[in-house]
């Protein structure tokens, strides 16, 4: 997955979010319709041009004290409208680590 | 953007003047080096107090003849992550000797006081106000100080040092 | 262990109240993401995929019983209930928020631990052998040293924006177990024909994507004149270290520029420079510091206790011990290495239990003390051999006997995908996937001694360059790929591992390196012959052609 630390020209090819970590506790969020930030991707403002992209971006990194490090993130869209991630990373950053986390005692 | 020197609040005297502008007839100048370098005994003549604005890549050895007829030397952070300057300012005053104002400019935290004045600057030109209004108290943040440099606070090793030397003397 | 003093637990207190002032100016508004990032790298704290990730220092891999119970706190107070082991003696927690780290520093703070310095861009921990103080044949204990060289280059004046992280192991023994050559200073103790204690330095070693191993810069500094040194050399580097770009920013490419000799003149002439100046250590100063590491009452025991002669016919004793168990300088001792890295395990994770247990294992059969390695495992340093049959069950009960120190499941692997943001593909589940192909201890014990390391992108956390086998995790078309390559080494003899051939994807990984490791005991010419060893008789062909011969 390439790093979003490495995005730099903004151009989508497909939906996309703008996700961020919520700056007090880190949490992974979303930027939402309403100006605000959700924990839940099926709250997040969707767009689809590079346009709207940028202005969702500029508006997530306006911002500063709500989250850190805003980026743009794909995502597929399901039947009914229902937002997946749209790569592995962003999967993981959604449902949590693939690893079984207890150590076998 | 308010200036702290030696641990006050002050107005700042010096006028920074940008490479190519005209330089004012008295009254104190910062100057860039590249004008200094140019003609450092003109300058040193002119009525009023000098001083250079010196970037962090160039070697302070350049400045060593003249450092007792400079009153000020603002060494430069153009950000506050790039450190350079701190070995400047160490060089300048614990290896040269140099005793006039030393002052730091560009991206000044309130977080990075401690580590400026331990590395010999007295000037700071904060870039926020109330970060400036917190120097005194910042300063007193800390009272433990692992190395020597050249500030003259006492290293934690030689206090203990010290306390070892007391406690067996007095026995 | 070290004693911190009042001063010392001043220092750390002063540093947690500086902090939790950041943090709140942070919180408010008033310092901007921007200013604040540098602010809290410098205490440990990184944003990764899911949250705050906090990084704790374990100075040299010293830990008391006491402190890692407050890591078991930490762990379960403030955090999911586990810490992270990670390559160089830190303990990282995954899931900790911003406004609670301050509480979490200050309840460290009170058993003397701290996280200053564990990121940013300055001296990060001062790491050294694991077996400091207990291994026989060590010349001395490199703790006194590595302590002195923590305290100097502790909010350092000048030293605290370096142009990039900055990284020192110690080594007091012929087998080197701290990676010095992969450090960007590494120091070698050893005496001069005087009978006098100085260090080989070693400059310019890292991994990440520009891989160089140290070069030696002088052969011998005098102990006295150690800090001096590393003074002059930290100055030279913070002057002319690279800032232009973050890749070219470790001193190892300014060594690499330069050249070794221009750079040693550069060091040379400004150590000469600094002259006698208030760093050079006096006999009273470093026993000053030497005063303050205490070490156990031991006992007069026995080489051979009856309670070993009676374990020994229990197959499962014997094979831990044979794996784990290490002869210590003391007679009758013992050296314990717990893994860390159990079957379908991630490797480094340990739970607030097992630390809660695991304390209470040191106070009772090791002096209160634990060690934590570069490998990510553990290790309790005192253990009277009469104890060990006890320890054993004690340990199997825990999760923390799988008899696999050193062999093919002793896996390195960085958080990688599954946690860090700069990762390109997973590392811990193919670590996961590994030890169960090999989880059959017999065949592990018949592979014999081999490191795996396993790194999720090219900054080479999991230190994939000097793993026998080392896994790249790379990106290719958005799928995870993984580059393999052998015959890499991180001791004495350190050199980078070849690339084996084109990189493979996730699914293929363990088979690949199943492979390998069947070319391996085919090519070998003797049991004892060890798979880094026969790679380096043989080269890398035999193995890519058994490999890719059917891919």
């Amino acid at each position: 997955m390439t790093s979003p630390l490495e995005q730099k020209k903004i151009k989508i090819t497909g939906p996309s979010v703008v996700t961020a970590n919520r700056t007090w506790d880190g949490a992974v969020v979303y930027r939402t319709a309403q100006k605000g930030w959700s924990t839940e991707l099926a709250d997040s403002a969707v767009v689809s041009t590079s346009d709207d992209a940028r202005a969702l971006l500029a508006e997530a990194n306006a911002d500063d004290v709500g989250a850190v490090g805003p980026y743009i993130a794909p995502v597929e869209l399901k039947d009914g409208g229902k937002v997946k991630p749209g790569n592995l990373r962003e999967q993981i950053r959604a449902k949590g680590v693939t690893i079984d986390l207890q150590v076998p005692a | 953007m308010p200036l702290v020197k030696q641990g006050r609040l002050t107005t700042d005297l010096f006028v920074h003047v940008a490479e190519g502008a005209e330089l004012p007839g008295d009254g104190a100048v910062l100057v860039t080096a590249e004008r200094f370098l140019a003609d450092p005994e003109a300058l040193l003549r002119r009525s009023g107090k000098l001083g250079v604005i010196w970037p962090n890549n160039r070697n302070v050895d350049d400045l060593v003849p003249y450092l007792d007829r400079l009153a000020s030397i603002a060494l430069v952070f153009p950000t506050f992550r790039d450190g350079r300057a701190y070995s400047q300012a160490r060089l300048l005053r614990e290896r040269h000797g140099y005793d006039g104002e030393l002052r730091a400019t560009g991206q000044i935290l309130r977080d990075q006081f401690v580590f400026m004045t331990r590395a010999g600057f007295d000037a700071f030109e904060v870039k926020k106000d109330a970060d400036a209004a917190a120097f005194a108290e910042t300063m007193k943040r800390y009272s433990v100080f692992y190395q020597p440099t050249g500030d003259g606070r006492v290293t934690a090793l030689n206090r203990r040092m010290q306390l070892r030397h007391s406690e067996s003397a007095s026995q | 262990m070290y004693a911190y003093d009042e001063l010392d637990r001043t220092l750390i207190n002063e540093r947690v109240s500086e902090f939790r002032d950041q943090v709140k100016r942070r919180l408010s508004g008033e310092l901007t993401e921007d200013e604040f990032k540098i602010l809290r790298l410098q205490n440990g704290v990184y944003l990764q995929l899911h949250a705050y990730m906090f990084r704790v220092a374990i100075p040299y891999g010293t830990l008391s019983s006491k402190q890692l119970r407050r890591f078991a706190h930490v762990a379960r107070r403030y955090d999911r209930g586990y810490g992270h082991f990670t390559t160089r003696q830190n303990i990282q927690f995954n899931w900790i928020k911003l406004a609670e780290l301050p509480d979490a520093l200050a309840d460290l703070a009170e058993v003397g631990i701290h996280a200053m310095q564990t990121s940013g861009n300055n001296m990060r921990n001062v790491t050294s052998d694991q077996w400091a103080g207990v291994a026989p044949g060590e010349i001395e204990d490199p703790r006194i040293w590595s302590e002195l060289i923590r305290q100097h280059t502790t909010l350092h004046p000048e030293f605290s924006f370096l142009p990039r992280k900055f990284k020192i192991a110690i080594t007091a023994s012929e087998h080197d177990r701290a990676a010095i050559k992969i450090h960007d200073i590494g120091l070698r103790l050893h005496k001069n024909a005087d009978g006098e204690t100085g260090f080989e330095v070693l400059v310019g070693g890292g991994l990440g994507r520009t891989p160089f191993i140290a070069k030696t810069i002088k052969p011998f500094v005098h102990g006295r004149d150690v800090l001096s040194y590393i003074e002059a050399i930290l100055r030279v580097y913070n002057q002319y270290g690279r800032r232009d770009n973050i890749y070219k920013a470790r001193i190892k490419i300014l060594v690499h520029e330069l050249g070794i000799e221009k750079f040693a003149k550069e060091v040379d002439e400004e150590w000469k420079q600094m002259g006698d100046s208030e760093l050079r250590l006096d006999h009273a100063a470093i026993e000053e510091v030497r005063s303050r590491f205490s070490y156990p009452p031991y006992e007069k025991l026995p080489h051979m206790p009856d309670e070993l002669k009676q374990a020994a016919h229990d197959p499962l004793f014997e094979r831990w011990r044979k794996n784990s168990v290490a002869p210590h300088k003391v007679q009758g001792y013992s050296i314990v290495t717990l893994s860390l890295k159990p079957v379908g395990g991630p490797p480094g994770d340990a739970t607030a239990e097992q630390m809660d247990a695991l304390a209470d294992l040191a106070d009772k059969y090791s002096f209160g003390e634990i060690r934590v390695g570069h490998e990510q495992n553990l290790a309790l340093p005192h253990v009277a051999k009469r104890d060990l049959p006890a320890l054993f069950k004690a340990l199997d009960r825990l999760g923390l006997a799988t008899p696999n120190v050193n062999l093919v499941t002793d896996i390195i692997a960085c958080p990688g995908l599954d946690y860090c943001s700069l990762a390109n593909a997973r590392s811990i589940p193919i670590a996961q996937e590994l030890t169960r192909r090999f989880a059959n201890h017999d065949t592990a014990d018949l592979i014999g001694r081999l490191h795996i390391n396993i790194s999720g992108c090219i900054n080479a956390c999991g230190h994939h360059h000097v793993g026998h086998i080392g896994i790249l995790g790379v990106e290719k078309n958005g799928e995870e790929f993984y580059q393999i390559t052998i015959g890499g080494r991180a001791d004495e003899n350190a050199q980078m591992g070849t690339l084996i051939g084109p990189a493979v994807p996730y699914a293929e990984v363990a088979d690949v390196i199943e492979d390998i490791v069947e070319a391996y005991l085919a090519l070998r010419d003797r049991p004892e012959e060890l798979f880094v060893d026969t790679v380096k008789r043989l080269g890398v062909e035999p193995f890519r052609e058994r490999v890719y011969a059917t891919r």
